[in-house]
Order: structure tokens, then sequence, then C-alpha cells
């Protein structure tokens, strides 16, 4: 697996642990807001477990326009 | 004391806050609901507080503030409360009346950051703008892993008014201020440790009880020596305090303020905590 592919699978299941759901309820390229049903602060939570667990700093602001877990990848990604 | 929801000087319970006495702690828990906005009612609650910490600096040697609110330590400013403010008065009458409102709030923040006790935040969670702010006012932060911490003013406008750009100014580097302030960004408490703005980080929903064990270490050492070396060590920096206020309330009148407050205030976006 690709490492990008890598960063996206293990940010869905983070995703899914975190928000209790079915892990393969998530679509890679679904609005997670939607997906989730998340306000902005569960959204502050999840990009915290996000730097915690891959030991990145991801400014609050990057995630201006980004609503799909594909994004979100690429964004960690840039960061490791 | 008795006050309605008072229960005398060592415990307090009241709408935004309460506090309790034991083992030589006190421990100052918020509890308004969504998230420890702080309003008027809070500062009136702070008011109180600090009227009675005489009387408890008697029997403590620490105070521990912390959130009992699963969302977090505090989202600060009630905003809403401002945004009312602003229509209600008139653009000379706002100047003024957030000038008294901010020199009240500077009068409780300093008497914590000058408080005789060791003071301890123990935060998770959201602990921003005026909550970040009051978490500054304390000799050490532990936070869980979850806390994170950001200065969101400059969104609408403002600065942080509730002395936070003074005492992060006097404990960590400017550069970090700056990044903070300019930015509007947030950090995680991994962040705010290497940077040497957090003391402890543990685990999530740990950081009252290492709070407490932290309290518990500090009760060991004679009080009168403690307090001595605090004074030492942490001078207020009442000059830029005053300062704060001033640039503060000529921001405030800017009609990009009462955009950004009627933005926030009328958005139903579902993403307001977010840059």
């Amino acid at each position: 697996m690709e490492i990008a592919e890598k960063t996206l699978d293990e940010i869905l299941t983070l995703a899914a642990a975190h928000f209790k759901v079915p892990r393969e309820k998530l679509s890679p390229d679904e609005d997670f807001f939607k997906a989730l049903g998340i306000d902005s602060l569960q959204t502050l939570d999840l990009l915290t477990k996000l730097e915690n667990h891959f030991r990145v700093e991801l400014p609050d602001y990057e995630l201006q326009g980004v609503t799909d877990f594909r994004t979100l990848a690429a964004k960690i990604q840039a960061r490791r | 004391m008795t006050e309605r929801g008072g229960l005398g000087e060592k415990q307090f319970e009241g709408q935004t806050l309460s506090w309790s006495l034991k083992d030589g702690v006190v421990e100052l828990a918020l509890h308004r609901e969504p998230l420890n906005e702080i309003s008027s009612l809070t500062l009136e609650e702070l008011e109180k507080f600090v009227a009675a910490l005489d009387g408890l600096n008697r029997e403590a040697h620490a105070l521990i503030l912390h959130s009992t609110l699963k969302a977090g330590f505090s989202a600060g400013a009630d905003l809403r409360e401002l945004y009312q403010w602003i229509q209600e008065y008139g653009q000379e009458e706002v100047g003024k009346h957030a000038r008294e409102y901010l020199e009240r709030i500077h009068s409780v923040m300093n008497a914590l950051d000058a408080c005789p006790l060791t003071t301890i935040a123990a935060v998770h969670g959201v602990t921003f703008g005026g909550g970040f702010e009051l978490a500054l006012t304390c000799d050490l932060i532990i936070a869980d892993k979850m806390a994170r911490f950001c200065f969101p003013e400059l969104r609408l406008g403002l600065i942080p008014g509730y002395g936070g750009i003074p005492r992060l100014k006097r404990d960590l580097g400017n550069a970090v201020v700056r990044d903070l302030l300019l930015t509007g960004r947030s950090f995680n408490a991994t962040k705010a440790q290497q940077i040497g703005l957090v003391s402890q980080v543990v685990s999530e929903g740990e950081a009252l009880r290492a709070a407490r064990a932290t309290a518990t270490q500090m009760g060991k050492f004679d009080r009168t020596t403690a307090a001595t070396a605090k004074r030492f060590i942490k001078p207020i920096p009442h000059e830029d305090l005053r300062r704060e206020i001033d640039v503060f309330c000529e921001l405030l009148l800017r009609p990009a303020v009462q955009a950004g407050l009627k933005k926030f205030v009328e958005s139903t976006d579902a993403q307001p905590y977010l840059p």
C-alpha cells in the first residue's frame, strides 16, 4: 500500500473509532461533516487525535474548505 | 457568607462555577453549559471567589481551576452577550461599558495571578480566548492530550482582552506569542508542552487527577517560602495589562468587529470554531 493510501486508511480507522461509527460506512471522498454528523468542536477533537497519532502539527486554518478524508490525508501526509 | 446557592466561604455552588476546600486544596470548578463561556454572571461569581480568597488562603496551599464540562475548559468570552451589548448601547456607551467590564475582569485575573496559593489549571478540550487567559493566570497548566489552545480574537477584529498577551509575553518567547495571535490558530497540548506553556501532558480525562497529585506535592513545602518565591519569580505585568485594555477598547468600536460578532452570532455554519 502506498504511504498516502496507508495514511488515508489510518485516518478512516481513527475517525470511525473516535466517533463510534462502523469503518465501512466511511468513504474517502464523502463529506465527513455529513457522514459523521460532527460540528467544528468535534472536528478539532479529530484534528488533535490525528496530530497525536501521526506526530505532526497541522494548523487548523489548513482545514478550511477540507470536507473529505482524502484531502485531509494529503494535508497530513504533507507534514510527515 | 450567605448567598443564594452559597454554602459559606469554604464552599460555593453557583450557576457558572463552584468551589470547595479539602485537604488544603481549593478546587474551582467551571460548569456553565455549553462550554464555560465567560459571561457577566461568570464574572460576578469569579468576583465572589476572589472575595473569598483571603479566607481560603489561610487554610489552603494550592488552588486548582478545572472544568466539569466534557467539551473542554472554556471557549472564552460570551460573544453573544458582547454582541447584545453592542446592539443595546450606542457607540460611546459601548466603549465606556467595555472598559468598566474589562477592568473588573482584569481585577479578578490579577488576583488569581498574584494569589499566594500555588495555582494549577487542569485543562482539557477547548481552552480558547478568555478561557486560555484564565488558565494563564495559573502557575502551572496541566493538560490532557485532547486539550487545544487558541487566541481566536483576531478572527473578530479584536485582540485578547483579559490579560492574555502580557501573560504570554511574560511566560513565553515573543515569536510564539506572535504565532498564536497573528495566525489565530489552535495548537494541541503536545505542542504547548514543547514551547513551555504546559507543565505536564496526561491521558485523556486525567488532568484533574494529575493536578491533585501535584497540589499534594506542593503541600509539603513551607507556605510562606512558596508564596515569597512566587512573588519573586512571577511579576504581574501591570503596565502591559493596562495598555491591553486601551488597545481592546480602541478596536471594539470598529465596524469590522461588529460585523465579525454578528457573523459569529447569526451563523448556522457547522464550523464556528474553525478559522
